[in-house]
């Protein structure tokens, strides 16, 4: 847990760090988008006006009013200006101080309209040029007027301008970014001046404050994140057009106008969620691993443990028949000796007539003969004892062989097993531990009188030299062992013998021995047909022509055994 | 017959070195029966004290003893009488000793517990080579 924590952490922390940022980043450079692209239709807007305002003051003061108020040149005059700039101008209108239209040419019919109570009648009156919010008018169409005051022999009169809503509209329409993104126009009064793209109520409490704050009326853009009625997130953009009269407006849905951040963001959290599940599946697996790892390691630390005990056990049981043997040795030397005493005594002339002489000499011989047998075991003890220990000397192992094959005469006897010995003469010494190599042997030819125990049978031991290695067969003719148990029986505590009988440790320790000495051991078995076990050990280091190469061990392993056609292998090689 | 032999020569000196009180004793009396006289040391300070006393044809020595190594008296005895033969007895499986003790010369050894005609034939060799 605490590995995903601490990976984890600092993939998040790093990612939200630099998705923070990027989005930061992002967002300005939107909004800095969106701001410039607002003032550009505002500037093109304002220029517009402008532009018409121009038209319609040159009008006024190149003609004059004398020239205006004939119709027929007023009409003139909206001809040549619909040629130069389209339907943008409807209509043009003459209107004297007291609000009446004295000349008009449109297609409306709108002569002698009296403007008196028009609002932009009023606006233009107190000033010599003025644009008008849109209205619907006298003639029920939205549309907005340019009007340009002047004097005419100390009478003011006004020309006025109907420009095209739909002309002007298209300026604003035309403002489009992304699905979602529109402009409009409101007044001061948060009117809408243009028809935007979609349906948006203009008295909304966001285009209020900004109007409101927009007292400086500057050029300066305001851009703001907000919800619109449904909750929906909005980005606004804002700027006055018009000296402050109209405010231009761009609204966008967030989602919209961020969508390629969006985008980079699900793929980044999909990554991230990604690279999130690889250290968990990575911690888990790994975890998992180690834990597996150390069991291994226990259990064969524990078998070692076993290994060590059993072999300790041995130890401390040579140690103790070592003890006894040499304990046993003096007083039976002894005896022995008082006896053979006894028989020089008995060669004096004195006791030659005595009629029990035959008697003595025949308890006297016993007695020898028993305390000989004495001396052979313990001498057999002894050698068996003598070295439990793990030192590496040089060894004979044809001595070593014959040794453990006395000690098991006995044993061979009950089972009604022959044990022949095949030894190659005149073998090289062998660098091992003579007690080891004792261990494994006695092992080996303990299993084999077990198997035949039944039925008695035939234990062939031999060795040999092949190539740099010595080879030595351990081979009966018992029952063989089942193909199943073949791949087991070098595990520890795997028996096949009754409860409390066998401990199962016999062949591992074999297998740990030899191959402590680099050697092998792999047994053939065929059932009903008997069991080879065939220990192979590298002559390294003895005084042998061509040292053990790695290889030729190797290689070893495949050796079939020619004696026992198809015999399965089974090979406890190690390299 | 043979001991019949024996006591017409000079009787073999002896000198016995072995902490085994009651070997040394039965041996001493059957080895005196075949013409071997005897002196009995049962540990290695008595065994240089003897030599130091009087003359031996052989020596025997159990390389096993309680107060001093066997080989150490070896030693102390080739130096009081570089001639005189030794042999050694040694316990089944430390034969090891007893290869080392002809290093330092020794004149052979025999494996304990042994026959005592294997011992007696062997203090008759070294006698031989001695004289």
């Amino acid at each position: 847990m605490i590995i995903v924590l601490v990976s984890l952490a600092p993939l998040f922390l790093v990612s939200g760090m630099i998705l923070y940022q990027f989005r930061v980043s992002y967002q300005e450079k939107v909004y800095d988008h969106l701001g410039e692209l607002i003032q550009k239709h505002t500037q093109n807007i304002d220029s517009f006006l402008k532009e018409k305002l121009a038209d319609i003051r040159f009008l006024s003061e190149t003609f004059g009013f004398e020239d205006l108020n004939d119709e027929s040149f007023l009409r003139d005059r909206l001809e040549a200006l619909q040629r130069d700039y389209g339907a943008v101008f409807v209509d043009l209108g003459i209107v004297n101080e007291r609000g009446l239209q004295v000349a008009y040419a449109g297609p409306f019919k709108l002569e002698k309209a009296i403007y008196y109570e028009a609002d932009w009648f009023k606006e233009a009156m107190k000033n010599r040029y003025f644009i008008s919010d849109v209205f619907l008018g006298l003639r029920g169409l939205p549309h907005f007027i340019v009007a340009v005051r002047d004097n005419w022999k100390g009478r003011e009169w006004i020309l006025r301008a109907t420009i095209d809503f739909v002309a002007f509209n298209a300026l604003v329409e035309n403002i489009h970014v992304g699905k979602t993104g529109f402009a409009f126009i409101l007044n001061t009064g948060g009117e809408l001046q243009t028809k935007p793209f979609q349906d948006i109520k203009p008295n909304k409490k966001v285009y209020m404050h900004f109007l409101k704050k927009g007292e400086v009326r500057g050029r300066a853009i305001n851009v703001v994140a907000g919800q619109d009625a449904f909750g929906k997130k909005k980005i606004y953009v804002s700027t006055f057009l018009k000296n402050g009269d109209w405010m231009m407006v761009f609204q966008q849905d967030s989602s919209d106008a961020f969508s390629d951040l969006g985008k980079t963001m699900n793929v980044t959290i999909v990554i991230l969620l990604l690279g999130a599940l690889g250290i968990v599946t990575t911690a888990l697996v790994l975890s998992r691993m180690m834990v597996n790892r150390i069991a291994r390691a226990d259990r064969e630390k524990e078998r070692m443990n076993e290994q060590i005990i059993q072999t300790g056990k041995l130890a401390s049981v040579g140690e103790l028949a070592a003890g006894i043997a040499h304990e046993i040795n003096n007083p039976v030397a002894i005896m022995v000796e008082e006896a053979g005493w006894i028989e020089d005594l008995l060669e004096e002339e004195e006791f030659r007539k005595s009629q029990n002489l035959d008697e003595f000499s025949r308890a006297l011989k016993q007695i020898r003969t028993q305390g000989k047998r004495c001396k052979q075991i313990t001498q057999k003890l002894l050698s068996f004892a003598r070295k439990t220990d793990p030192r590496v000397q040089d060894v004979q192992i044809n001595d070593v062989i014959t040794e453990v094959v006395e000690l098991s005469a006995q044993r061979a006897k009950y089972a009604k097993v022959t044990i022949n010995t095949r030894l190659k003469q005149n073998l090289p010494l062998l660098k091992a531990s003579q007690s080891e190599l004792q261990q494994v042997l006695l092992n080996l030819i303990n299993n084999a009188l077990d198997a035949m125990e039944k039925n008695g049978g035939i234990l062939n031991i031999s060795t040999r030299l092949q190539g740099a290695n010595f080879i030595i067969e351990v081979s009966d003719n018992g029952p063989g062992i089942p193909e199943a148990n073949m791949e087991r029986i070098f595990d520890p505590f795997f028996t096949t013998k009754p409860v409390g009988k066998g401990t199962g440790l016999g062949l591992s320790i074999c297998y740990g021995i030899i191959k402590k000495m680099g050697g092998t051991i792999e047994v053939m078995s065929t059932m009903e047909m008997g069991t080879t076990f065939i220990i192979t050990l590298p002559a390294k280091g003895a005084r042998s022509t061509s040292p053990a190469r790695p290889e030729e061990t190797a290689h070893r392993g495949r050796v079939e055994d020619p004696r026992v056609p198809g015999a399965k292998l089974t090979s406890g090689a190690v390299t | 017959m043979k001991e019949k032999q024996d006591h017409l020569t000079a009787p073999v000196r002896l000198l016995l070195v072995d902490d085994e009180k009651g070997f040394v004793e039965v041996i001493s009396k059957r080895m005196s029966r075949r013409n071997i006289q005897v002196t009995r040391a049962l540990n290695g300070t008595e065994g240089i004290r003897a030599l130091r006393g009087q003359d031996f044809d052989v020596a025997v020595l159990d390389l096993k003893m309680e107060d001093m190594d066997g080989i150490e008296v070896l030693k102390i005895f080739k130096k009081i009488v570089p001639d005189m033969p030794v042999i050694m007895l040694t316990g089944h499986g430390s034969e090891q000793a007893a290869r080392d003790g002809i290093q330092f010369g020794a004149f052979d050894y025999l494996t304990k517990p042994c026959e005592l005609e294997d011992l007696i034939r062997k203090i008759q060799e070294a006698v031989g080579a001695g004289r």
